[in-house]
Parts: C-alpha cells; sequence; structure tokens
C-alpha cells in the first residue's frame, strides 16, 4: 500500500514536473519567437456574488470542467440536480449585470468565463445549448 | 500458372485530368458539408419529416458498392479463379476507396461531425448502427492486411486465407448495413428480412459495375485495356447480379402487396408516388434493370461501349433504388391511428415533400469524388495496375 | 428543501392525495407552494427503478381545437420556432382524427410515448438515446452525435432534430443545433416535484384530459385510473409498453 501510495505519488509528481517543464519550454519558446510578452494579460473579469465558491478557487482552476462533468452526467441521467457543482450554479454566481441591471452571458467578451478560456486558449461548446444568464433572466433579456 | 506483373500508373495527362475533376467534386462536397454544419441541416431538403436525404442515399449506395468491390479480389483467391487475379488488387482498393467515400459522407452528414471521437469511444452494442461501425473499421483492416498479402511475395500464400476472411467479413457487412433499414419496425417500408439478403446482392451488382467503370478508367488513363475475355466474364457476372437485384425487388414488393395492410404504401410506391413511382419504374426498374440486363446478358452486345453503357446505367438504376428505398421509404407518414383520417400541425397523415439542396447533393457527389481521388492516389504511389493481362504471353 | 425523513415514494404518494397530506403539510409550509413541498424527491437521490412516470390521455375529454398542452410546452421549453413548420421543434402536437367508416371525430395529443422498449435507445450508436430508471426517455444531448437513426427509429414520429442555431434557450431545457429532442415528460418539473407543463395547462383549461403519475404506484390517481378503465397503447402492435396510454380512442 506505502508503496504503491508512493509510487503514486512519485508518478503524479514526476508527470506534473514534466507537464510543468513542457509548459515552460512552450511559453519561453513562444515568447521568444513572438516577442509579445508584455502584451499577454492575465485575464479580467468581474466578481463573483456570494461569499466564497463551492471549492478552492486553485482546485476550480485546475478542475471545474470535472466537477460539470461529473454532475451533467448525475444530471441527465440520475435526475440529480443539487446546485453545488452544475453549470446552472456557477452562472448564478458569476453573471455580472450591465448597466441596466441586465444579466450579461458569462460566455460574452470579457465575462467569467469567456475571458480566462481566450487566455488559456480552450474552446467550448457549453453555451451553443445551455443558458449562459442565470434562469430567472433569461426569458427577460432580449 | 498465369502470373501477373503490377505497376504504378505513371503521370499523364489523363491522370491530372481524372485526378484534377475528382479533385474538383470532392471539395464541392467539402463546401456544401461546411456549409449544411454552419447554417444548420434546414439548408437541405431534409426535415422532421424526411431525416436522412440524398447524402445518406450516396453513402449507403457507395457503402454497398465499397463490400461488392471485392467480389474479384474474393473470386481470384476464394475461389482460385486466377484468371480474376490482374484485377484483384484493384478491387481490394476500390473497395477501400468506396468505403472511404461513403464513411466521409456518413461522417459529414451528421448534425454534430465534429463528436466523431463520441461515436468511436461511446458504443451502445445494442445498435446495429455501432455494429456498423466496428465492421467498417474491421474491414478497412482486413482489406489492408489483404493487400499487403497479395503485394508481398513472401505472404501470397496466406492471401487466400486472408482473402476468405475478407469476403466472409463483407458478407457480415452488407448484412448490417441492411440491416440499418430491415430492422426498423417502425416504418413499413423497411421493416422487412428481405433487406439484407437484397443489400447483399446490391453489393454485388454495385460492385461489379464501379470494379469495371474505375478499372477501365484507371486502365485508359495508364494507355492499356482490360483483357477482353476477363471482361466478358465481368459483364456476365454482373448481368447474374443485376437479375439477382430485380428478383429480391420483386420478392420485397410481392411480400408487401400479398399483406393487406400495406397495400397503401405499394400503391404509393408503383402506381402515383410521382416522382418515386416515376424512379422506380423508370430508372430502377427500366434504365437499371431491364436495359442493362439486355445488354449484358444477350451476345450480340459484346463490345466494349455496351459494356460501359450497361455498368453506367447499373449505377444509375442503383442510385434511384436507393433514393426510392431511403426517401420514398420515409415520405410515405407512419400510421399511428388505422382507420382514421389524420391531420396536424407536424405532417401526420400526409406525404412529405423533399427537395435535395444544391449542398447536400454536392456532399454526396463529393463521396463520389474522394473515392476516385483514393483510387487515384492509390494507383499512382503503388503498383495496382497490372502490366500486361494473365493470359497474354509475356514471359 | 431538506425532505429527508420522507422516503421519495411516501413523498410522492402525498402528492397525489393531496387532500390527505395538505392537512399535514399546510402547518409546516406557510407560503410554499403545497405541491413543490410535498413532492420534491431527496435532491441528491437518483431517480428510481420502483417509480414509473406515465401520461393517461382522455380523449373523450381533449377539445377539437384546444391547443392548450402544446403551447404550454413551447413556452416551457422555450420551443419558439423559425416560421419554418417542416424543420422548427414539436414534442407535442394535436392530432385530428376522423373515422374513415363513423365519420366520428376525435382530437388528441401525440408526445414522446416513453415506451419501456424504447425503438429509440435500441438503435442509438452512442447511447445517447436512453430511458431513465423511472422510465423517462430522454437524449443526452453531450453524446448525442446528430445522426437521426433514432428518429428513422420512432413509431410515434415524436423526435425533433434541431436544424438551426437556437438562442434564448432557458437553464432547466438547454438544447443546440445539431442534436435530437423530444418530450422529456418535463424531467426537470418531475424531479422537482410538479407535473408536467402539458398536464397543467389542460387543468388549468378546464379539460382535465391529462393526467400525470406514477403508473407503479396503486394508490397513485393515474394507476388506479389505469386499473378501472380500458386504455389503449399507439402502436400496440409493436408491443413497446408505452407510458402514455389513450382513453376513448
Amino acid at each position: 500500500m506505502i508503496w504503491s501510495g508512493l509510487f503514486e505519488h512519485w508518478s503524479k509528481r514526476r508527470s506534473c514536473a514534466i507537464r510543468t517543464g513542457v509548459i515552460t519550454v512552450g511559453l519561453v519558446a513562444g515568447m521568444a519567437l513572438s516577442g509579445a510578452y508584455a502584451q499577454v494579460s492575465q485575464p479580467v473579469f468581474p466578481s463573483a456574488r456570494g461569499e466564497q465558491c463551492v471549492e478552492p478557487v486553485d482546485v476550480m482552476r485546475r478542475d471545474h470542467f470535472e466537477f460539470l462533468k461529473h454532475q451533467r452526467d448525475k444530471t441527465v441521467h440520475e435526475g440529480i440536480r443539487t446546485p453545488r457543482h452544475s453549470l446552472a450554479g456557477c452562472i448564478d454566481c458569476h453573471a455580472d449585470k450591465d448597466a441596466q441591471g441586465r444579466f450579461v452571458p458569462v460566455n460574452a467578451k470579457g465575462q467569467f468565463c469567456q475571458s480566462c478560456h481566450v487566455y488559456a486558449a480552450v474552446k467550448i461548446d457549453c453555451f451553443s445549448c445551455h443558458a449562459a444568464r442565470p434562469s430567472e433572466r433569461v426569458s427577460q433579456s432580449p | 500458372m498465369k502470373i501477373a506483373y503490377f505497376q504504378s500508373v505513371s503521370s499523364s495527362r489523363g491522370y491530372w485530368l481524372i485526378s484534377a475533376i475528382a479533385g474538383v467534386v470532392t471539395l464541392a462536397g467539402l463546401l456544401g458539408a461546411h456549409h449544411m454544419e454552419n447554417a444548420g441541416h434546414w439548408v437541405t431538403g431534409m426535415s422532421n419529416q424526411v431525416v436522412w436525404g440524398v447524402p445518406h442515399v450516396f453513402a449507403i449506395f457507395l457503402i454497398v458498392a465499397a463490400s461488392g468491390a471485392l467480389n474479384t479480389a474474393s473470386i481470384a483467391s476464394v475461389f482460385g479463379r486466377d484468371d480474376y487475379k490482374p484485377l484483384a488488387r484493384l478491387s481490394a482498393l476500390l473497395a477501400i476507396a468506396l468505403l472511404s467515400g461513403g464513411l466521409a459522407v456518413l461522417v459529414l452528414d451528421l448534425g454534430r461531425p465534429d463528436r466523431l471521437i463520441v461515436a468511436m469511444t461511446h458504443y451502445n452494442f445494442k445498435s446495429i448502427f455501432a455494429w456498423n461501425i466496428f465492421l467498417y473499421i474491421g474491414f478497412m483492416f482486413i482489406v489492408g492486411i489483404y493487400l499487403w498479402m497479395m503485394f508481398e511475395p513472401r505472404m501470397n500464400r496466406f492471401s487466400a486465407r486472408v482473402g476468405t476472411a475478407a469476403f466472409i467479413w463483407r458478407l457480415v457487412l452488407t448484412t448490417g448495413t441492411g440491416s440499418i433499414f430491415g430492422f426498423l419496425v417502425a416504418r413499413e417500408a423497411f421493416d422487412s428480412a428481405v433487406m439484407a439478403p437484397l443489400f447483399v446482392v446490391m453489393s454485388l451488382s454495385f460492385g461489379t459495375a464501379l470494379t469495371l467503370l474505375i478499372g477501365m478508367l484507371i486502365f485508359w488513363i495508364n494507355g492499356a485495356a482490360i483483357d477482353p475475355a476477363l471482361a466478358q466474364k465481368l459483364r456476365r457476372l454482373l448481368g447474374f447480379f443485376v437479375i439477382g437485384v430485380a428478383y429480391l425487388v420483386a420478392v420485397d414488393h410481392l411480400t408487401r402487396l400479398y399483406v393487406t395492410g400495406h397495400h397503401q404504401l405499394e400503391r404509393f410506391i408503383l402506381v402515383d408516388g410521382g416522382i418515386y413511382t416515376l424512379l422506380f419504374w423508370g430508372v430502377q426498374i427500366l434504365l437499371g434493370t431491364v436495359v442493362p440486363a439486355i445488354l449484358l446478358l444477350l451476345p450480340r452486345f459484346c463490345q466494349r461501349g455496351y459494356l460501359i453503357t450497361a455498368a453506367l446505367l447499373v449505377v444509375v438504376g442503383a442510385l434511384a433504388q436507393v433514393y426510392v428505398l431511403i426517401i420514398g421509404g420515409q415520405v410515405f407518414p407512419l400510421e399511428l391511428f388505422p382507420g382514421y383520417s389524420v391531420t396536424s400541425t407536424f405532417y401526420d397523415g400526409v406525404i412529405a415533400h423533399y427537395t435535395p439542396s444544391l449542398a447536400e447533393l454536392a456532399l454526396g457527389m463529393g463521396g463520389m469524388g474522394l473515392a476516385v481521388l483514393v483510387t487515384l492516389i492509390g494507383v499512382r504511389i503503388l503498383p495496382f495496375v497490372p502490366v500486361q493481362m494473365a493470359g497474354e504471353n509475356q514471359d | 428543501m431538506d425532505m429527508k425523513d420522507s422516503s421519495p415514494a411516501s413523498a410522492r404518494r402525498t402528492f397525489f392525495t393531496q387532500a390527505s397530506a395538505g392537512v399535514a403539510l399546510l402547518a409546516l409550509a406557510p407560503g410554499v407552494r403545497l405541491v413543490d413541498l410535498a413532492l420534491a424527491r431527496v435532491q441528491d437521490e437518483p431517480a428510481s427503478a420502483t417509480q414509473r412516470w406515465g401520461l393517461l390521455v382522455d380523449v373523450d375529454r381533449c377539445v377539437s381545437g384546444c391547443d392548450a398542452c402544446v403551447s404550454a410546452c413551447d413556452t416551457e421549453h422555450g420551443l419558439d420556432g423559425n416560421e419554418r413548420p417542416q424543420t422548427d421543434a414539436q414534442w407535442i402536437r394535436k392530432v385530428d382524427l376522423v373515422d374513415n367508416n363513423t365519420e366520428h371525430q376525435l382530437s388528441l395529443p401525440v408526445m414522446c410515448q416513453h415506451c419501456e422498449e424504447p425503438p429509440c435507445v435500441d438503435v442509438c450508436p452512442t447511447g445517447a438515446s436512453f430511458r431513465r430508471a423511472d422510465g423517462i426517455v430522454l437524449v443526452d444531448k453531450h453524446t448525442c452525435i446528430g445522426c437521426r437513426y433514432c428518429m428513422m427509429a420512432c413509431p410515434y414520429k415524436a423526435r425533433s432534430f434541431i436544424h438551426e442555431d437556437l438562442t434564448g434557450q432557458k437553464t432547466h431545457a438547454p438544447r443546440g443545433k445539431g442534436t435530437v429532442e423530444s418530450c422529456t415528460l418535463c424531467v426537470h418539473r418531475v424531479d422537482r416535484g410538479e407535473s408536467p407543463a402539458c398536464v397543467e395547462a389542460c387543468t388549468d383549461a378546464g379539460h382535465e384530459a391529462l393526467v400525470f403519475g406514477d403508473i407503479n404506484d396503486r394508490n397513485d390517481p393515474l394507476a388506479t385510473q389505469l386499473a378501472e378503465t380500458t386504455t389503449r397503447e399507439l402502436r400496440a402492435d409493436l408491443k413497446l409498453n408505452t407510458a402514455v396510454r389513450y382513453r376513448g380512442l
């Protein structure tokens, strides 16, 4: 048990290190090639409502899609509609309001989902089907 | 034993001309598919009434023809007929090429072709569609191995055995393709055990016709002609296959004509179905069956021109047949309430309309183009085409 | 809304015998809709095979020309359409029948019949079409590749393919281009203890031609009615054991 645990730990560390290494090398190479180092800025998005997220921020940054996928299967196939890891739950807290007090879709430019996904260059197609605004307001939005 | 020597097709004006045509047709197909996926399927003639349109007609035609194209190779290695050997390699290549064309059309017509990976990772083993995914991939694989056995002299001794495996596989494959329709209990036009054998015989006919046509094209590009003796054998064979298809089509319709509940559907297809009746009698039966049967079986029409005409007519008739089967079977309404006249906002009880759009026609044709393109690339890089036909003195 | 002290089965029963349960619950939940509280399954518990949700369509009560159930469904799920009747989605439709011999006229709604042996589930290559433990037949649009084989297989023409891009979807009814969809029996409402939108609308319109409930629960009004009267399945010859039954047909 100890050995397998250690091994797992080691291999995780190792794969993590390799991944970090690859990413670092890639980034450095990218910067060197494009010279765009200064132009890549951290994503900026509106702050969420509520005290804190359903999981620690670093966990969410790394694994939010795992939570979402797990929850999605439970919801669709078993009818479990707990809000904690649901996409609707995310949107309820993270959707911003515009000057008129209307909700802005989370996938609009500069919004929560979009800004980070552009930064990470990961394309999602959640919102070709899912509402990108909190539920109560969907019908009132233009 | 007669030995055939093979070579790859060399660069020529004919080669590049045909490649360019095939390339343009394929490109048009890709553009059509792009338009369909971008705008959504409403830009096609398809609807909630006719859910499978012209792309499926071409896809099914190509997939069915693919398994039939392997015939010539099977006759050579499974049934030990050496006189078919010169065309064996090419027929195996055609099988792969036609299947690629058909599958490309099928995939590009999906609502979400971007999720092809889902189809590869999520399987419902009760679905005939899912079996077919395995059957198609397996077919490509086995035919690939089969080609290797034929190409590699040290492996030649296994080619009969692998050829037999490929032959059995292709029978299962066409049975599977036929069963996609045959197991649709809900629809009168499809729900029939005849579908599987019908598809098998269709494959023999379509595949042989395409082997003759594309084979002659490749030989023409290469500045040669198919051995007249072999052409005559294939000619007779195609004639019998055409009769075989006609027989099973007749059985299929007679079964339904006997059952009172199916009279309306039969009346629609055979008597007052407009375009579908016209396609059935005019194109499938007259042009695609009667005329080619005469041209193929009567000795007086043994010239090459008649053979090409007959094979072309078989292909045209085949497309009409698949069109009438797939589209005609869908436009005829489902009967939910026997004994009642039915009206609704969702086209219950009425014959649905279907007119293919340019985009979907292009996609379907694109599959044909891709099949020819794959064949042309194949014969260019590997020795598929015989230098001289077996039976001639070449030693 | 924590209901951990009551099992889902008993919660369900309470809904269908509101009169008795109502007395007890009224005191508990002032200001909260009785139905919501009484029927909700424990939120983190999966749908169970002890239940089988079904519908009874009383054709004698269904009024020709009334499409309250259809509009309610469209509103509930945001089925706006694009004025293209051939390709716009219809989860429920009104069908008008005239007996060929007697000219007797009937009107009734047709939707997904939530078969016990659904052909759509059999043919789906990816398993996107599935039957939930409590009998509701659904499409998992995350794995639907849009092959439309289920539409070929469905004997009831119950499914629609989404032919174009959509906007303004409802949170509880995600739908998007390139996938297939059909009546969900308002699964999102059933999961929080309500009855489907069509049933509610029919009742509100005063017709009460639709009865929703649990076929497996002997005390359920639906099960009672099914036991007491002659009902029919559509395409009974296919032996699909549908959860939607018709009376007066």
